[in-house]
């Protein structure tokens, strides 16, 4: 088949999609395929036109790539692709979106107040903070809604904190959340879509070399984060986190494959977000549980493509 | 059991580090991670972007013809020995132009105290190598040049930061940092400086303090690394002595380079040193790279023989000065009162300092929605300092451009001003006196 891989971008993930694309690419090569790389840009509906892949294989993280917008694109020009339909990456990408539908659906997800940089202009958004502050306790997560990676997240220790944190997050998007800190352990569950329906991954844990844990930066920098798979955890907490991991991918409605981020305070588990394509190199977590889980690259992505190819997209 | 035999197919029994390779890499190259931000920078070479992040000389003002005229006779003449290896200290033609370059900043030398390296980069870390065992203390100023932090975290040292004023690093808080390391029991291997239009803080150590510093390196038998990219760039003002001028050669490593007055993409400069030292570089060198490419020493030579380096220079400093002005007015129009920023008198960056409420990692991000990069302060320092601060290129884009992307950084910037006005209810007051990193000169009202 003809697969085009969707990399690169103007997100600011860039260059963890290049990553994440040229492994796929190397993937398909060794599965027999004939592999179109393209590093999407104003030129991306053309080529897709003129090259009439059989399939798009998606490797772009973030802005563009992740929330939904590529995947509109691809349903137009009638391209079969990988991962999640252009609502679920929506759902996914818009933590705000995403948190509501999971409170919703009774799946515990730490308590928040979502705000526009407009309700803060012009319908005096700045006066309910008290009041948010109050409910929430110090310290108070500041995450845009928008952005994948650790970027822009910010911890407000006290009031005065809360300005600043939040200028931080609207450099990333319009809309931003506040969250209550769930202090534990940070988990991650990768499910991959199967005949028999989501199947959750082996747990990951993500254990700072440094303990601070306030420095968001670290816990995603390689050399000071260790990881850990399967995550050393009680049976019974194992199960609960794949099973939260699943109902978050049903009630976000995913396909193909997400990862799913949780917090374990003791046994209590809350699920922080979802991402609809988490990053894919030699040292990121979905390939890594999957090859705990038995799963070889080339077999996640040769199994990825076969679900996209069945999958015909919606004529409008 | 052999490599070949890992379990596969199965789950692993028990919990294991899944980081491929991890436990195998050296414990110096945690230091060197691989961060957000830098990831970001990637983002900053799109073509739409006009980068006012990186330090680079525009090498369009290199006359092509002349480039291939060179080329063609080092070709010419001198064929096998531009392919073949070369001497580890470097061609002893490209060492008396680096004793010509040298003297036009009134610097003495002879050719036996200079080695010519891969770019002044490589002399940063021949350095490093030579001086440091893990632990060791380097004093470096504060901000520093972003492009030696990861050489002293790859060596794991540990760095002390010295504030700078408009006169460059402070002596006063040198001393004291010297006496409380002396009262811990750690003497610091080498101060790192780089005295003239400083990379990134934009500003350039007084006569004083160069006296200063090398009769204090003197005293207390410390070396000083002296790293003068920028001094031949100099748009205005009268020349200072280099430090190694002042020291004559008894405790600083000189580092030079071809980067700024020729050509970065030769990827040539030089260490002079005294020879004590000279030999423990050349050993690293040795080590590193056996010697830096004969090919470019030869166009290095030919250049100097067949042209006039300084009448390049000349139209280089015209070139940057311009673009330097264009930077400072368009500041002025555009960047909002709470701002300061360094007035440097040549080199190829300035130093902006924000609101502290304002974080310049953040704000790169809302800026490349705009199409325009700066430097966040943070990259130039190793203690997480510098967070509101910026640097900003002068040289790498012309002067539209830089006008245009001055404008668009003013725009984000004023855009957080007014947010934070509109989030605390008041008008955000310009801090002034919380510089300790830089006495910043204040914008006059227009």
């Amino acid at each position: 088949m003809k697969v085009a891989v969707l990399k690169g971008g103007a997100s600011l993930e860039r260059t963890v999609s290049l990553r994440s694309g040229a492994r796929v690419e190397d993937a398909l090569a060794r599965l027999g395929h004939d592999v179109l790389a393209i590093d999407v840009g104003p030129d991306l509906v053309d080529r897709l036109q003129a090259e009439r892949p059989d399939v798009a294989f998606v490797a772009l993280h973030g802005r563009g790539g992740e929330d939904g917008t590529v995947q509109e694109l691809l349903e137009l020009v009638g391209v079969p692709y990988t991962a999640s339909r252009p609502g679920a990456c929506i759902r996914c990408m818009d933590k705000v979106v995403a948190k509501h539908l999971l409170r919703d659906a009774g799946i515990p997800t730490p308590d928040f107040y979502a705000f526009s940089q407009a309700a803060f202009r012009e319908l005096g958004a700045a006066k309910a903070l008290p009041a948010i502050e109050e409910r929430l306790d110090f310290p108070i997560v500041v995450k845009p809604a928008g952005q994948g990676s650790a970027l822009g997240i910010k911890f407000a220790r006290t009031a005065a904190d809360v300005p600043n944190a939040l200028v931080s997050a609207f450099s990333y998007d319009s809309k931003v959340l506040l969250e209550r800190y769930v202090p534990g352990r940070d988990l991650a569950v990768s499910v991959i879509e199967s005949v028999a329906g989501p199947q959750a991954l082996p747990v990951v844990e993500a254990i700072p070399v440094e303990e601070d844990f306030y420095d968001f930066e670290a816990r995603y920098e390689i050399g000071r984060t260790r990881f850990v798979c399967p995550a050393d955890l009680p049976a019974a907490v194992t199960a609960r986190a794949q099973e939260l991991a699943v109902a978050t991918w049903n009630t976000l409605g995913c396909s193909g494959f997400a990862r799913v981020d949780l917090m374990a305070d003791g046994d209590e588990l809350t699920v922080l977000e979802a991402n609809a394509i988490p990053g894919l190199t030699d040292t990121s977590l979905l390939p890594l549980a999957a090859e705990a889980a038995g799963i070889g690259f080339d077999d996640f992505v040769a199994r990825v493509l076969e679900l996209a190819v069945q999958r015909a997209p919606t004529s409008l | 059991m052999t490599i070949d035999e890992t379990p596969s197919g199965r789950p692993p029994s028990s919990a294991h580090e899944i980081e491929r390779y991890g436990g195998l890499f050296a414990k110096r190259t945690r230091g060197m991670t691989s961060s957000a931000m830098r990831d970001m920078m990637a983002v900053t070479a799109r073509p739409e972007v006009i980068s006012l992040a990186t330090g680079l000389p525009d090498t369009t003002t290199f006359p092509a013809e002349d480039f291939a005229w060179l080329m063609s006779r080092v070709a010419v003449d001198s064929s096998a020995a531009a392919l073949q290896y070369g001497p580890t200290d470097g061609l002893d033609d490209v060492r008396r132009c680096i004793v010509e370059v040298m003297a036009a900043e009134g610097t003495e030398v002879e050719i036996d105290d200079l080695m010519v390296t891969t770019g002044g980069q490589q002399v940063i870390d021949l350095v490093c190598r030579a001086f440091l065992d893990p632990g060791d203390v380097v004093v470096a100023e504060a901000p520093t040049y972003p492009g030696a932090v990861p050489c002293f975290n790859s060596f794991q040292a540990q760095v002390a930061q010295i504030e700078m004023d408009e006169h460059g690093m402070r002596i006063d808080v040198l001393e004291e940092t010297l006496a409380r390391l002396k009262r811990e029991g750690r003497t610091p291997k080498f101060i790192y400086t780089i005295p003239n239009f400083q990379n990134p803080g934009g500003v350039t150590m007084s006569e004083e303090r160069r006296r200063a510093l090398v009769r204090i390196a003197a005293e207390q038998e410390l070396v000083i690394l002296e790293d003068n990219p920028y001094g031949l760039l100099r748009y205005e003002g009268d020349p200072l002595p280099t430090l190694y001028s002042l020291d004559g050669g008894r405790y600083v490593i000189y580092l030079g380079t071809f980067s700024k007055i020729l050509s970065a993409g030769l990827r040539l400069g030089w260490a002079a040193a005294p020879k004590p030292i000279l030999e423990r570089l050349n050993l690293g060198k040795q080590a590193a790279d056996l010697c830096s490419s004969p090919l470019n020493q030869y166009f290095v030579s030919a250049y100097f023989q067949h042209r006039d380096w300084r009448t390049y220079l000349k139209q280089l400093r015209s070139i940057y000065r311009r673009r330097r002005d264009v930077m400072f007015a368009a500041m002025e129009e555009f960047f909002p009162a709470e701002t300061t920023w360094t007035e440097p008198q040549g080199g190829l960056f300035l130093w902006a300092k924000l609101p502290d409420y304002i974080d310049t990692t953040d704000l790169l991000a809302r800026a490349l929605r705009e199409n325009v990069a700066f430097v966040p302060g943070r990259a130039a320092y190793l203690d997480g300092r510098g967070g509101s601060e910026m640097r900003l290129n002068f040289s790498g884009v012309n002067e539209e451009e830089i006008r245009e992307g001055i404008r668009r950084i003013g725009k984000v910037i004023a855009e957080q001003v007014a947010l934070y006005g509109t989030l605390t209810g008041m008008e955000p007051a310009p801090k002034r006196g919380t510089a300790d990193v830089v006495e910043f000169r204040r914008r006059e009202a227009s």
